[in-house]
């Protein structure tokens, strides 16, 4: 596997006058409650994963878990207490401040909960602002942004102010100026809470419509697990600036590490978050009746067809393979099954 | 017992106010104590004692300490005129290049510096005064007299009234639309057909440089101060003095600086006018959502752009109400500074009230006043305007107001050329109307005056009798009545009951700087008639405020009067109460009173405003009678706003006193304006502008540190 994109070893942030000092003495053993009573608070706690190149990585977490302030980190919008940060393989904490600027002008985009436009300059102009502080000409920048305005479907409304248009339209305008310098790295900070139902969805279904065509990589936050869900290819789970569980969505569901995180699990609909994959038998046995699912479908799309079968069904893969079997009474135990039991 | 644990404030303060009278019980009237003590420094009497200070050799009165702390910092006023004088005539001589003897001179540094900033000073104001009058001096400053002498056709010709009044209309209908422009409109041609357009040229062309330079160091400092903690904390202590200071209290050390007339006067301006734009650029940079400003670090700005392409137009709207107060202070300092020979209407209206000549007052005061409003209401059109996209208009529909303004000019210039032709022996009206050739109206006012004073006169008389008699003679016996220590107890117990110690220890800093002064007793005249007059505005205000609460146009409706009575500089406020009340000490009062009315209705109605409407409708449902939810509902929530508004009305009141002067008063005010008209004043109008300036941070304390305390306790903001 090629060098992850994005790779943190035990990054701490911690606020408060001795932070440094205060980590120092800790030896890697931070605990929340002694440095508060010093005056300190603890934003991230030891953190450490990798994001590799394409993939998605949303972390999940309720307000002062310490999710903001990581991504934060890793955009070096503050600067870390403790640990390490690479970003391809550059060691981001200690770039100067122009190769810091370089840096964010070329590589990274970024979008905010409260959209965070220029109030005073239009639609197209606030998506072409990066490029022009990057020093591109006046002519150059409105026409890459006009080819962003129209990726985002936002065209005929250009020369609108942002206050003259809605929450999901100004978050377009947000998401376009963040891909308009075509950056590898994507972050995304809790882009759909501050939007409606119905919107929040619309914007969700918009942006896997967008990651499948850019393909890039992106740490997404959110405070909503069913969004966490419906996008990742990996959630990480946070608490009190600790993560408590990264792993596939699947195997959140399935196996929550901690009691904390199986409080979240406990609600989801687990048919229409597992494939069949998750939940299948890998080995075959003999009495496999004619239907044949793909491994890749979701467990709700099939569940009746398989229900209805008496024999146990084969899974396949996309090359028509079997590569495994579910019975019907699987289907059953993993929707209506205790929820406690792992399986 | 019981009820001592319940309200244990309730009696510290009793307590406090127990230790206050005894002591003013206590310590007797020495019998030596006439009331007026002089001004200790400068009188010499057999009695008085010395003390020497940095040299400096101090007399004072042998005091009973209790009664009246001995002038210690009496030394003060003397030693700032030294240092001046020093630094303007000692300090640092050094050569420099003459250009009118060629050759070089041996000049102070601080002389050669305030030299020069006067001449560039009074270079531009000359250029945009000509450019709006007429006349030769910007193209001596290039040439010499010689040349002009020689060539009698270069002078700059000045704008015909014509133009200018309708480039104000033009520029007023871009900024706030068709109806500010008529009124702008309006306005410059009443100015000019009743022959006010030279002074009030003058005082724009005052405005037109102070107001600019103003907003850079404004700008400059408030971003300073953004970017530096140190810078800021730097900078707090001066923007709070500078807050309560008395505008024309900063006038008397720019005499020694800068001399006389209008450069000494804008560049005292930029002095008061600064600081206001300071606190609102930071404000405004404060305010900017730190998610934008992530937003543009992300987008990769350096700080340069950051600072100008994303924080400073996020903040836009605060930053041009700091230009809408800039220009207000920069027009009430352009009245003021006539004191100090600043041409304009400023000195027009003072001549005239010198003169009693009320009617010119009036017409004088009535120009100030229509300027005020235009000049007001355009800077905040111009704050509250959003950008517009041009992008798809095309040249005539971008730049129809330029053009117009272009088609104007031509008309104007035609219009003046065809009125030299027309009025050939006279005066050309449509270049611009004589001072003594408009129509003056001064004369039906001076009737009108004279006729109030004829049929009212009785009635007038009996009243002014009466309250300087019955209320005002002894209100000011109390107030000298108190001991100087039974009121510095006073001042810091509450200081101590409200904020604490550190509270305290403010208070009697700045209580004790004023006692240790030499003009204890003309602040407590002051501080008396400012009492006085809160009083009064307090009762009318919250009144007011209160019955016009009560319906949703009468609220709207006082709103816009006070917003228009603020913006008249305070000193046109003096012209009705001297019409009507002659030269008294009730004329001030009923100034002050007229004036400090504005903040206290205007607090009453926002406080009351800013009950939360869920609060209201949760009351109305709970079947509360109007005036239960009056009482027990919108007055304990509007409270703390209210007393912010009191923390205004006696700064306002404290101006106001001080401005009286001008009529005839015997407080510290007093004394400013006779060390504006002393040789060595600078030092002892300063000291004198600092005592005031303490006089209201006293009240701004302790109002303060209440409100926030109480903010707090009720869960508001």
């Amino acid at each position: 596997m090629s060098e992850p994109v994005i790779k943190c070893e035990s990054v701490y942030k911690i606020f408060g006058e001795n932070a440094e000092t205060m980590l120092k003495e800790a030896n890697g053993n931070v605990d929340a409650k002694t440095f508060q009573e010093n005056g300190c608070i603890v934003g991230v706690n030891n953190a450490s994963f990798e994001v590799s190149k394409g993939e998605m990585l949303v972390v999940m977490g309720l307000s002062g878990s310490g999710k903001s302030t990581l991504l934060r980190c890793i955009s070096r919008l503050t600067d870390a207490t403790g640990g390490k940060i690479f970003i391809e393989g550059q060691d981001l904490l200690n770039l100067n401040n122009k190769e810091l600027i370089d840096l964010r002008r070329n590589k990274m985009g970024m979008v905010f909960q409260s959209f965070a436009l220029l109030p005073h300059k239009t639609v197209v102009e606030n998506i072409a602002f990066p490029l022009q502080i990057k020093g591109i000409n006046t002519e150059d920048s409105i026409n890459k942004a006009m080819d962003m305005v129209k990726l985002v479907g936002l065209d005929g409304r250009e020369n609108y102010f942002p206050r003259e248009l809605s929450g999901g339209q100004q978050q377009r305008v947000g998401i376009a100026r963040s891909l308009a310098v075509e950056p590898d790295i994507w972050f995304l900070d809790e882009p759909f809470s501050a939007l409606d139902p119905l919107i929040r969805k619309e914007m969700q279904d918009e942006f896997l419509r967008l990651q499948e065509k850019l393909q890039k990589t992106i740490m997404f936050i959110t405070h909503d697990f069913d969004e966490a869900l419906k996008l990742a290819d990996r959630i990480a789970i946070m608490k009190d600036g600790i993560i408590e569980q990264l792993d596939t969505p699947a195997n959140i569901v399935l196996n929550p590490a901690t009691e904390y995180v199986r409080k979240f699990t406990e609600e989801v609909p687990r048919e229409k978050v597992l494939l069949i994959e998750d939940v299948m038998d890998s080995t075959t046995t003999e009495d496999i009746g004619d239907l044949k699912v793909s491994k890749d479908e979701i467990i709700e799309n099939v569940a009746e067809k398989i229900l209805t079968q008496e024999k146990t069904v084969a899974v396949i893969d996309n090359n028509n393979n079997i590569v495994g079997s579910i019975n019907p009474t699987k289907i059953i135990n993993t929707v209506f099954g205790g929820r406690k039991t792992n399986n | 017992m019981e009820l001592f644990k319940k309200y244990p404030k309730l009696f510290q303060w009793i307590f406090l106010l127990i230790v206050f009278f005894a002591l003013c019980f206590a310590i007797d009237v020495p019998e030596t104590y006439k009331f007026i003590r002089g001004q200790a420094e400068f009188v010499k009497d057999p009695n008085q004692s010395t003390f020497v200070f940095l040299g400096k050799e101090v007399r004072y009165y042998a005091f009973d300490v209790f009664w009246r702390l001995p002038p210690l910092l009496g030394w003060l006023p003397i030693w700032i005129n030294d240092s001046l004088f020093f630094l303007m005539n000692d300090w640092m001589p050094m050569e420099f290049w003459n250009e009118d003897t060629q050759e070089y001179k041996t000049r102070p540094l601080v002389l050669q510096i305030t030299r020069n900033l006067t001449a560039f000073m009074t270079f531009l104001i000359e250029l945009i005064r000509e450019i709006l009058l007429g006349g030769l001096e910007t193209i001596v400053a290039f040439t010499s007299w010689d040349w002009i002498d020689a060539n009698p056709w270069a002078e700059l010709p000045g704008l015909p009234w014509t133009i200018v009044a309708a480039g104000s209309a033009i520029l007023a209908y871009k900024l706030g639309g068709r109806g500010l422009a008529i009124f702008a409109g309006l306005a410059m041609t009443y100015i000019s057909i009743f022959g006010q357009w030279k002074p009030s040229m003058q005082t724009l062309s005052f405005i037109l440089v102070a107001a600019p330079l103003s907003f850079i160091f404004g700008l400059s400092l408030g971003i300073a101060a953004f970017k530096s903690k140190r810078v800021e904390k730097a900078l707090y202590p001066i923007l709070l003095v500078m807050q309560t200071m008395p505008q024309y209290a900063v006038l008397v050390p720019a005499l020694v600086l800068f001399g006389v007339g209008d450069h000494a006067a804008v560049i005292i301006t930029m002095i008061v006018a600064v600081p206001p734009m300071i606190l609102l650029t930071l404000l405004g940079l404060r305010a900017v959502p730190p998610e934008v400003i992530e937003a543009g670090r992300m987008s990769g700005c350096n700080n340069w752009q950051l600072m100008f392409k994303v924080l400073i137009p996020t903040a836009r709207r605060d930053i041009l109400i700091g230009v809408n107060q800039v220009i207000m202070v920069c027009f009430s300092m352009a009245v003021i500074s006539a004191f100090i020979g600043a041409k304009g209407l400023g000195f027009n209206l003072l001549l005239a009230l010198n003169q009693l000549n009320i009617g010119l007052a009036l017409e004088a005061g009535l120009c100030i006043s229509l300027i005020a409003i235009l000049l007001d209401k355009m800077s905040l059109a111009w704050a509250n305007k959003q950008v517009d996209y041009f992008g798809n208009l095309n040249f005539f529909q971008r730049n129809k107001n330029s053009l117009f303004f272009g088609l104007i000019m031509i008309v104007g210039i035609a219009l003046a050329y065809f009125g030299s032709i027309y009025f050939k022996d006279g005066y050309n009206y449509l270049f611009e109307v004589p001072h003594n050739k408009g129509i003056s109206t001064a004369g039906f006012w001076n009737k009108g005056v004279d006729w109030i004073f004829d049929t009212f006169f009785v009635y007038i008389k009996a009243f002014n009798t009466w309250l300087i008699v019955e209320v005002l003679q002894p209100m000011r016996a109390l107030y000298l009545r108190m001991p100087a220590i039974a009121t510095i107890v006073l001042v810091v117990g509450a200081g101590y009951l409200i904020g604490g110690a550190r509270s305290a220890l403010v208070v009697c800093g700045l209580t004790l700087f004023i006692a240790l002064s030499p003009w204890w007793d003309r602040a407590l005249v002051t501080t008396y008639m400012a009492t006085f007059g809160v009083i009064v505005s307090c009762i009318i205000g919250f009144t007011v405020g209160t019955l016009c609460f009560q319906n949703k146009h009468s609220t709207k409706f006082m709103l816009n009067v006070c917003d228009i009575f603020q913006t008249f500089p305070s000193f046109v406020y003096l012209i009705p109460v001297m019409m009507l009340f002659g030269i008294t000490d009730t004329s001030v009062l009923i100034a002050v009173i007229v004036y400090a009315t504005i903040p206290a209705t205007r607090y009453t109605i926002e406080g009351l405003r800013s009950v939360p409407s869920g609060l209201h409708d949760a009351a109305t449902m709970s079947g509360v009678t109007k005036f239960q939810r009056l009482f027990k509902i919108e007055f304990p929530l509007a409270f703390p706003h209210m007393m912010l508004g009191l923390n205004q009305t006696i700064v306002f009141a404290l101006f106001m006193v001080i401005i009286g002067a001008f009529i005839g008063t015997e407080d510290l005010g007093q004394y400013i304006l006779k060390a504006l008209s002393d040789k060595k004043g600078a030092g002892i109008g300063l000291t004198l502008g600092i005592c005031v300036a303490f006089i209201g941070l006293i009240f701004d304390n302790l109002i303060r540190t209440w409100v926030d305390k109480r903010k707090k306790h009720l869960g508001i903001d």
